[in-house]
């Protein structure tokens, strides 16, 4: 019964507003002393020099890349079946989101692969197929932008986002099935991070700080959303007085 | 500045890489700022908005085309 009303899109939506705050500012103390013993405590690597600095933007962004794409795709499922609207909304509401982290992390794998491969760019299978995922985000935007009926759009757009799924394991595995340029796992490994600490501290500060991010800015782009396919019920005018 | 030298500009350097570092760093600050900025800038125009009267961000009724 609780669990039902808060999936209602008021009570969702005041939750929310109560919510971000306490996502919010864990967020910014982790991110601030993740940037403070990334770039100054963290010692330089002995291969990399200071260029391996990288790491702690290029991997949170990489793995809110996937974890938003499961998010989403979470959320597109739960829509489907129990057509719950706060479902729907969040949908949508995480494709900008997954989009922006996608192309941050091909863009400072970009950035860091020119001083260390030699290239800002490769056709290999963990490349593209996270260049894939970028589509499936901007697909997913369009298709949302296409139909207009929020509820009919929302419905079209997790079907896509379920079908695109496949495209997870494959970005994950490609370092392992394919040949590539891209370094393998260092931390999520069976027999523990291959990553000395003073280098895995930050870089955990800064998934945790990244993910945290992504869960308050969700959070405010649900509420908008809610806002925007409820604007005729009374609560939302109640809102806007 | 911590164990790893003690002037600014050397911070900045990065040991040579700085231009990769710090555009990356840049690119990620970009990148946050606009998904806190864009739900935020959205809100204030929902909440301004009256139905009916100003263009809302989605049609309310689909065009005949798509009927």
């Amino acid at each position: 019964m609780t669990l039902r009303r808060y999936a209602s899109p008021r009570h969702f939506h005041d939750l929310a507003g109560r919510l971000i705050p306490w996502l919010g500012w864990p967020c910014a103390v982790l991110m601030a002393a993740g940037l403070w013993t990334g770039l100054v405590i963290a010692p330089p690597d002995y291969q990399q020099g200071d260029a391996y600095r990288i790491i702690f933007v290029h991997v949170p962004s990489a793995w809110l890349s996937l974890f938003v794409y499961a998010a989403m795709a979470g959320s597109a499922a739960a829509g489907l079946i129990w057509r719950t609207k706060v479902a729907e909304a969040a949908t949508v509401a995480c494709a900008p989101v997954g989009a922006s982290f996608t192309f941050l992390a091909l863009l400072t794998g970009s950035l860091w692969g020119k001083p260390m491969w030699g290239t800002w760019w490769v056709w290999d299978a963990r490349l593209t197929s996270e260049l894939v995922l970028l589509f499936l985000y901007l697909g997913i935007i369009a298709l949302n932008g296409a139909i207009s009926d929020p509820r009919k759009a929302s419905r079209a757009c997790a079907i896509l986002a379920i079908v695109g799924l496949v495209d997870l394991p494959i970005i994950h595995f490609s370092v392992e099935w394919w040949n590539t340029l891209h370094q393998g796992a260092t931390v999520f490994r069976l027999d523990g991070p291959s990553i000395h600490p003073s280098m895995l501290v930050p870089l955990l500060l800064m998934v945790a700080a990244f993910t945290l991010f992504f869960l308050a800015v969700l959070l405010m782009r649900v509420r908008c959303e809610v806002l925007h396919r409820e604007r005729h019920s009374r609560w939302v005018r109640e809102v806007r007085a | 500045m911590g164990p790893r030298g003690a002037s600014v500009s050397e911070f900045l350097h990065m040991g040579g890489y700085g231009f990769y570092v710090w555009t990356s760093y840049g690119a990620a600050l970009v990148v946050l700022g606009l998904n806190v900025a864009a739900p935020i800038v959205r809100r204030r125009r929902l909440v301004r908005e009256r139905p009916g009267t100003s263009a809302p961000a989605r049609a309310t009724e689909p065009p005949p085309s798509l009927k």
